[in-house]
């Protein structure tokens, strides 16, 4: 299946707001068809992205980059390339029909570009804010008067370009162009204050006319202490490189690595595999380490014995180093382990009295402490180096510090602290001793200004309000560093699928980071399905990671020297590629894959809602410290009383459970999004930790009390707006329960679906889902008064629809924080449905009550298909049985065969899974009616 | 890591014996509004060391009594004991610090691993220190400061170690102690309430709670016998008899009654009356 549904329907989006030419269309289609295998992800995005006013969209696209990379699809780098990159090169081929056209496209392919990079100078904030201002009442303006076209074209003004002021070439643009992006320009240099006006254009033409690719060599530390380097495109993104690495140490559970950049000695920096290393790292030669960067609370529960290898080398490194504290026996025992692993069965005659001070298990090593490991070493008799590997992990796991991530700080009365990150939460050191925890259940919002950070706290029982508490970090730089470290961990570690990234609403200043990556849950089920013979690899020895005290990079030793002249003499300007595209390629599939899953966790509705009542339960607050943040930022006072505005409405909306939910899903998918771009000197940056969870995290978790209460009231309220939003999809979740075997072939895949992670709940729940859109659509207009031509119309799950949809996202609405009342494109789309069923499994699935162990959901993409994997554990009878569900998604437009897709995905699920049976099909159509945009 | 799954198992027990100097200075600081009676405080200290020797099959060290050092039987409050290593504390009142030569020199003969506090800033009571099996919580008491809270969590570096403010005159285990892995017993003062509150927030661990009327009976000693026998050894009921009704709840509990008033009148407890010693690690 080759069809693009998604660029497909991008461009029809795009090309109607431009007044589209089909023949145009028709080229880009043929292009990307061909280029582009994997769908769904352009379909919400680009979907994501037109709805809410050009401009906002972008933010959402360079996430969606973030889609985990499927091994086994590779069909070439063109897989890679992000769609805005695609699709502005195939306006291109399409030739230029109508210069404005040319330049919306030109400048939203621009804006995905901008967002992706980080901006790494931090001397330039202050320039910035100044800027922003610009560019916001800029942006307003167009706004005011122009609400559709040009409002992208503004916004994508204000995105800062990213190329490189050595790129720049002959402009091909127009005058008004050019005017604009000076605008735009402004916005840019607030990253870079040598980047030029030139680049934006340049990128366009870049585009055009691909140049040669350059390469620079990079070189990584690997936790062996061996060194690999290779050649990078220059304009490479982190998840490039790390996928390479991985690669070679033929690691698949790479979730829990990263690559630290070498700049900064003293407090590790990790690449982010979304944005170019190029933005990251300042200094060439482009070096980098190897290493754990989420901790497994429980290395017990890896798939691969190499996964387990490899953090035992890093906490070996760790231990040695003194970042990881141990007692004289434990430093003993594990020393011990590591001997067994790597040396075998202790034997006299081989090991004599010196074979031991060769390795190092800890930073102030003894005579005392070398004998007792040798005694212990003789005691490990028989033990495998994995199973030495394993013992060695089951008692480094106990350590405290185990996978906490320090960091200096001042508390608020200028006191020396530690903040440590860890899995549970963050932990508050004086000299060792843990004076404060904050669990993440506990934790309303993360954030920074300046080198202030800052952590609102769940009110306790006595107290009425919550609190925030504010740390004060040595610089800027930290305080950041320390933020986003939080977000990773309680993304990774707590939720199901990561957040999107925030889309910059209008006015912030903010970081838009977010964690990109799989979560841990994800990437357990994952590695669950791993299916593999067990990999050799060679453990080499830990005499080589020698004596380093200070826990840099060890073992390189010989090859160091040259490797840094290596980079020295290879070091040059790089000109244009397209290269990058390929981690767009990867980030895409990423990121699909979380929302894909999100997705099919909210399957039932009241776990969806179950969030949403949560949110909306959260929404006076986030509106409160909008305010307090405005406060804080001088330059925006321009636009502060429209911001206000929107807070009102916010506010009101959130006076009813409903209508703060409903709100809330209105301000995360409508609010524009304006010229704020990621930088490394943002000043400010939130985190609002909401706290999804699965049913097996729930079980996992109901240890805690706290949490299980938090859920039961979040449950309670889900149940709520349930029943006021949507109480006949009931008979729809049911039937889902029972499916194991879905296809849709939906024709035409309208964008009814935007940005949100619940987007991804796809086809199946198109009925419900349009449902929702309407009524959302009504409660929208109710709220924002906003002027809907379209009469919302309830339509009965049962019955073919015809659909006028609004093009609304369900998103998880705490994250953000606004809502915008104006600019809702309306889209109306037709409906089929066409469900076809077989019987006999209802039968089968009713009689399956048993008792839920665990539940599981994994979403793999490729090409146009989207696979959602169900697994579910029940016992039954004290027979425990898994059961496999998978609901195999195609989407495609009208060209598309779909007889012969479903045959190919049935075919291959069938391959897989040889009993499968097919329970159901659904054919689900959609035709566009007409587009309704002032 | 002999963690958790060696968690209230012993080997040993060291005493010392009550001198006939006990009560007569003012150790603790606190004034005791009764006079010990010292017979029946030699009678409660040998009914105890009966039952650490005979049912619990401890082999206990007694010291004998030093009348120079009155405090000297509570033995729980000069170290801190946990695996193979042993902290030698720095007991608030400086007449006490030459209670730990002794103990020093016994620690040493069985082998472990010995630390001394050599922090001049430092103060700490063993009395204060609480170890749960996962992880220390150190009462900031009067008794015992941040600097010998450090000394607590340099000394043992495999666990967390938590400090937990505790008002007045208390040591932190003056109304808490473990009742098992994951149990603490605690008080119902206000500052015992607050304690646990204070202990919950820090833990990644969560605990079972057991709270008693009566914070000195919320002072116990917890022993494992075998692979599943456990041991409580509680106050009487004669003391305080409201307490016994939640120890009762603990299923499959060996309760044993002991009685320490008369120690009691200067800050002792059933569990500073003695220092349990586990000489056989599973490694």
């Amino acid at each position: 299946m080759t069809t693009e549904i998604g660029s497909e329907t991008e461009v029809k989006k795009e090309s109607e707001q431009l007044e589209a030419n089909t023949a145009q269309e028709g080229t880009e289609e043929a292009t990307e068809s061909q280029i582009q295998p994997d769908l769904d992800n352009p379909v919400s995005e680009k979907v994501q992205s037109s709805p809410s006013s050009q401009a906002p969209v972008s933010q959402s696209s360079p996430t969606s980059h973030k889609k985990e990379k499927e091994p086994s699809e590779g069909k070439g780098i063109s897989r890679f390339i992000p769609p805005w990159l695609k699709k502005q090169k195939s306006y291109t081929v399409a030739g230029p029909k109508d210069e404005a056209k040319k330049r919306e496209q030109t400048s939203t392919g621009e804006e995905c570009a901008t967002e992706v990079g980080e901006h790494p100078l931090p001397e330039a904030a202050a320039e910035s804010k100044g800027n922003l201002e610009e560019a916001t009442q800029n942006q307003q303006e167009v706004k005011a008067d122009d609400q559709e076209e040009k409002h992208s074209v503004s916004s994508a003004e204000t995105q800062p370009a990213k190329e490189d002021s050595k790129d720049i070439e002959v402009e091909k643009v127009s005058e008004e162009k050019e005017e604009k992006e000076e605008k735009g320009e402004e916005g840019e240099k607030r990253e870079t204050k040598e980047v030029q006006t030139t680049d934006l254009k340049m990128e366009k033409v870049s585009q055009k006319t691909p140049k040669k690719i350059k390469t620079l060599p990079c070189k990584v530390m690997l936790l062996d202490g061996t060194e690999y380097s290779y050649d990078l495109e220059k304009r490479a993104k982190g998840q490039v490189l790390f996928d390479k690495v991985c690669e070679q140490l033929n690691l698949l559970e790479k979730d829990y690595f990263g690559l630290v950049l070498q700049e900064n000695s003293e407090q590790k920096s990790w690449l982010d595999p979304a944005k170019e290393i190029k933005r990251q790292i300042r200094n060439l030669p482009w070096l980098f380490t190897f290493n754990v960067k989420f901790y497994p609370p429980d290395p017990s529960q890896l798939t691969e014995d190499i996964t387990r290898y490899f953090l035992c080398l890093q906490l070996r490194q760790d231990i040695a180093s003194g970042h990881l504290p141990c007692s004289f026996v434990t430093h003993s025992l594990l020393g011990s382990y590591t001997l067994q692993a790597e040396l075998g069965d202790y034997d006299p005659e081989e090991h004599n009295n010196d074979y031991i001070s060769e390795f190092q298990f800890a930073p102030n090593q003894t005579k005392e402490m070398e004998e007792k490991v040798v005694e212990l070493h003789k005691t490990h008799r028989g033990l495998t180096p994995a199973q030495a590997d394993s013992q060695f992990l089951e008692n480094a796991k106990r350590l405290s510090m185990y996978g906490v991530d320090l960091h200096h700080a001042k508390d608020s009365e200028g006191v020396d602290i530690m903040l440590g990150v860890c899995a549970n939460g963050l932990l508050i050191y004086k000299d060792r001793l843990r004076i404060n925890r904050f669990a993440w259940p506990k934790i309303l919002k993360i954030s920074y200004k300046r080198s202030n950070f800052y952590i609102k706290v769940r009110p306790t029982e006595q107290e009425q309000f919550e609190s925030t508490i504010g740390f004060k970090l040595p610089n800027h730089r930290a305080a950041k560093r320390l933020w986003k470290v939080c977000v990773e961990h309680h993304t990774f570690y707590r939720l199901v699928s990561p957040e999107q990234p925030l889309k910059a609403t209008f006015l912030t200043l903010g970081s838009k980071f977010r964690y990109s990556g799989r979560t841990q849950a994800q990437t357990r089920q994952a590695s669950s399905l791993i299916d593999r013979p067990a990999p050799y690899f060679e453990r080499t020895s830990s005499k080589r990671i020698s004596r380093s005290l200070d826990g840099a990079p060890v073992g390189i030793t010989k090859s160091d020297q040259s490797l840094l002249k290596d980079f020295a003499v290879t070091v040059g300007p790089a000109g244009d590629k397209i290269y990058d595209s390929e981690i767009g390629g990867h980030g895409k599939l990423k990121d699909g894959d979380g929302r894909d899953e999100d997705g099919s966790l909210t399957k039932t509705p009241q776990l969806e809602l179950t969030q949403d009542g949560k949110s909306s339960h959260e929404t006076l607050n986030v509106v409160e410290e909008k305010k307090q943040a405005e406060v804080g930022i001088e330059e925006t006072i321009v636009t502060e009383e429209i911001n206000r505005g929107k807070i009102q409405a916010d506010a009101d909306a959130g006076q009813t459970r409903k209508m703060g939910r409903l709100s809330k899903k209105d301000s995360s998918s409508l609010s524009s999004d304006s010229s704020s771009s990621e930088s490394e000197d943002e000043d400010v940056g939130e985190y609002q930790p909401h706290h999804r969870v699965t049913e097996d995290t729930i079980k996992e978790e109901q240890e805690e009390n706290e949490d299980v209460k938090g859920k039961e009231e979040n449950a309670a309220k889900g149940v709520q707006c349930v029943e006021t939003v949507q109480g006949s999809q009931v008979e729809v979740t049911v039937e889902h329960s029972q499916v194991s075997a879905e296809v849709l072939v939906p024709e035409k895949a309208v964008p009814t679906k935007i940005s949100g992670e619940k987007n991804l709940m796809k086809e199946a729940q198109q009925n419900l889902r349009e449902e929702k859109d309407e009524e959302q659509l009504k409660i929208n207009g109710d709220v924002s008064h906003v002027d809907i031509d379209v009469a919302p119309q309830i339509i009965c799950c049962s019955e073919p629809p015809v659909v006028k949809t609004e093009m609304v996202t369900i998103s998880d609405a705490t994250k953000r924080t606004e809502i915008s009342t104006k600019e809702v494109p309306i889209v109306q789309t037709e409906t089929k449905t066409i469900t076809y069923e077989s019987p006999q499994f209802d039968g089968s699935a009713g009689g399956d009550a048993g008792v839920l162990l665990s539940a599981q959901t994994i979403t793999s993409e490729s090409v146009s298909t989207t696979t959602t994997t169900h697994i579910t554990k029940t016992v039954k009878g004290g027979v425990s049985e898994t059961r496999i569900e998978k609901r195999i998604v195609i989407t495609g437009d009208a060209d598309i065969d779909h007889d012969q897709a479903l045959a190919q995905a049935i075919k291959e699920a069938k391959e897989q899974h040889p009993d499968m049976s097919v329970t159901r099909v659904v054919v689900h159509k959609e035709t566009e009616l007409a587009e309704e945009d002032e | 890591m002999a963690g958790v799954s060696s968690f209230g198992k012993y080997t040993h027990a060291i005493v010392r014996q009550v001198p006939s100097s006990f009560g007569g200075a003012a150790g603790e600081g606190d004034s005791p509004s009764e006079s010990v009676d010292l017979a029946k405080a030699h009678r409660q200290y040998g009914v105890y060391v009966g039952i650490l020797r005979q049912k619990l099959g401890l082999q206990v060290i007694e010291l004998p009594a030093d009348e120079d050092l009155p405090c000297s039987a509570l033995v729980g409050d000069v170290a801190v004991i946990q695996g193979d290593t042993g902290l030698l504390t720095r007991p608030w009142a400086p007449a006490r610090r030459n209670e730990i030569s002794s103990i020093k020199k016994v620690l040493e003969e069985l082998k472990l691993r010995v630390v001394e506090v050599t922090d001049e800033g430092a103060t700490l009571d063993g009395s204060d220190v609480l170890f749960t099996g996962r992880e220390f919580f150190v009462g900031i008491s009067k008794w015992t400061n941040h600097r010998g809270a450090e000394m607590v969590a340099d000394t043992f570096r495999d666990f967390a170690v938590s400090t937990v403010p505790v008002s007045g005159d208390s040591h932190l285990r003056s109304f808490c102690s473990m009742a098992g892995p994951d149990t603490v017993i605690i008080g119902s003062s206000d500052v015992a309430k607050k304690a646990m509150k204070t202990m919950e927030q820090l833990t990644d661990h969560h605990y079972d709670t057991l709270t008693v009327p009566d914070d000195p009976a919320a002072n116990c000693v917890y022993v494992r016998l075998g692979l599943k026998g456990s041991v409580l050894l509680h106050r009487g009921a004669e003391e305080y008899p409201g307490s016994l009704l939640p120890f009762q709840k603990l299923p499959d509990y060996t309760l044993i009654p002991a009685a320490c008033t008369e120690v009691a009148k200067f800050g002792g407890t059933l569990g500073s009356c003695s220092l349990l010693v586990n000489k056989k690690l599973d490694l």
